[in-house]
């Protein structure tokens, strides 16, 4: 576990962002963390912590105001082709139908999609559940559904990075409890690096294999935590007393600042 | 057979509105006829001089007497127009809106001139163009693209504005451009607003027509009213003014089903 390569690695980064006041707000303060091949890291913590910052500073959409983000002990100056993007809203195209939508980064990227791509779509659909549902409309999808064909989307070009910003955050909770079994299953079948931003702890607890606590306005990395709970993890994990410790003790971080 | 009974009844209160759903159906036009009925009946009752407000029953004897060819000429004429100015608008819009969005010394400086070629009462203009332009169709399609366009322009940059900030993300991401970020994303994106000022120009169309056409035309629906009047032949007026009316609302049927045939998915779940 401590011989990991590393895969990102954020050192000493900030990142302010300019009002239109003229004021500037601090975003991330001397933020050094890593991740590790394969490693499925989450962020956890409250709205402001600068969370969704972290994601777009790897995927090369915004540039640090100090510090360096390297991908594979690259810098990154522009946005890379190993990253793939499911954010916290599905955002599907409702022109496309389902296997449109999955194949869109491609014909949008190169401008043509090819019979082998769709083929690879439709493999990409059966991996998150949805063999049956290649021709439907964007519209005659449940919210879980869609952020499906999000995920799907996000795959298509075989990314080694995964990043999620709060991707089921916006569905119901028996949805993001299921979601997230799912989110499981599929990374055990297709291991990618995965960045997952969320305020939800116990989710953060479930899948992680690490957590990284933010501390909000600025964010700065609170604490880093093993969760060292078996895999495959099921229903039965979120009754371990593991599973509870670890929870409480988030819960007691996250709050001291607040009562304090 | 609780569960029958429950069963039946919730079938009965669900096929019970039956009635109401016909008449929600036959509202609109039930008003309308009502509408044509008391205006007919007032006309004869208070023998209204049909000068003032002439009897539905007189404008469709008006409207008889006129020659199906005149009809059709004038009525050509001023879909003619009508259709060159919408054309243009669109052709001139969409383009405009798309530069705005992209270049922001674009918006900064033709954005001002924009609302304020808007701003000017196209009406008083018009004679002015006339001028400028000459006696052709051109004058006349000029003034319908200036009523029409800007309601096209505004809508389209608002819809180009709402793509959802992810989408552009992905976009930027997969380093796709800003062209296919215009074309794949953000245009499509615009569809459901460009529709609806559309439709709203449909009609700001006829009307770009007809103002025209009181100003400087020998024919067209917007000259027919004005010779009829002239002449004092209201009711040949009011048959010109429902046949305007028709032809507004034929246009802008047109174009809803246009967006229904090539864009079904642009439309709230109801209206497909």
């Amino acid at each position: 576990m401590n011989e990991r390569t590393h895969v990102i690695r954020f050192a000493n980064v900030e990142q302010t962002f300019g009002r239109d006041d003229g004021s500037a707000v601090t975003a991330l303060e001397d933020v050094t963390f890593d991740i590790g091949r394969h490693e499925f890291l989450a962020v956890l913590g409250p709205s402001g912590c600068g969370k969704s910052t972290l994601l777009r500073l790897i995927a090369g959409l915004i540039f640090p105001t100090r510090g360096t983000i390297s991908i594979y002990d690259l810098a990154v100056t522009e946005p890379r082709d190993e990253i793939g993007i499911v954010f916290q809203r599905p955002t599907l195209l409702p022109w496309f139908d389902v296997l449109g939508n999955v194949t869109f980064p491609l014909r949008h990227k190169y401008g043509r999609v090819s019979a082998a791509d769709k083929v690879r779509a439709r493999d990409l659909l059966a991996l998150v559940g949805l063999s049956d549902f290649a021709s439907k409309r964007i519209d005659e999808l449940s919210g879980g559904m869609q952020q499906r064909v999000a995920i799907a989307r996000a795959l298509l070009l075989d990314p080694d990075i995964l990043l999620m910003d709060e991707p089921f955050s916006a569905l119901d909770a028996l949805t993001r409890d299921e979601m997230g079994f799912e989110l499981l299953r599929i990374w055990s079948e297709k291991p990618k690096t995965v960045l997952f931003i969320t305020h939800s702890i116990p989710e953060a607890v479930l899948l992680a294999d690490r957590i990284i606590v933010m501390t909000p306005r600025p964010g700065r990395v609170r604490e880093v935590i093993d969760v060292n709970l078996a895999r495959p993890r099921s229903i039965a994990t979120l009754s371990e007393p593991a599973f509870n410790a670890l929870a409480n003790h988030i819960r007691g971080q996250l709050f001291t600042r607040v009562v304090a | 057979m609780t569960q029958g009974a429950a069963a039946s009844l919730a079938s009965e209160s669900r096929r019970a509105p039956a009635w109401r759903t016909w008449a929600d159906r036959l509202a609109p036009a039930s008003a309308f006829i009502v509408l044509i009925c008391v205006w007919e009946a007032a006309c004869r009752f208070f023998r209204i001089p049909s000068y003032l407000l002439p009897a539905p029953s007189a404008i469709v004897v008006a409207g008889l007497n006129v020659t199906a060819a005149q009809w059709l000429s004038n009525i050509g004429s001023t879909l003619r127009v009508a259709l060159m100015g919408y054309a243009v608008a669109i052709a001139i819009s969409i383009p405009l809106a798309v530069a705005l969005v992209s270049s922001r010394i674009l918006s900064r400086t033709l954005y001002p001139i924009i609302v304020i070629v808007q701003s000017t009462p196209i009406v008083a203009i018009a004679p002015i163009i006339v001028v400028t332009l000459g006696a052709s169709d051109l004058p006349r399609v000029v003034i319908t693209f200036l009523i029409t366009f800007f309601p096209i322009v505004v809508s389209t940059v608002t819809g180009l504005m709402a793509t959802p900030e992810e989408l552009i993300e992905l976009s930027r991401s997969l380093r796709a451009g800003r062209v296919r970020e215009m074309l794949h994303i953000r245009l499509p994106f615009a569809v459901p607003f460009i529709f609806s000022a559309l439709k709203i120009s449909t009609t700001l169309a006829v009307i770009g027509a007809v103002v025209a056409e009181f100003v400087a035309a020998e024919h067209g629906l917007g000259f027919f009213i004005m010779f009829s009047t002239s002449f004092f032949k209201i009711p040949q007026a009011f048959a010109g003014l429902a046949v305007l009316v028709a032809l507004s609302l034929a246009l802008f049927r047109l174009c809803s089903l246009a967006q229904r045939w090539f864009v079904p998915w642009s439309l709230p779940k109801s209206e497909r």
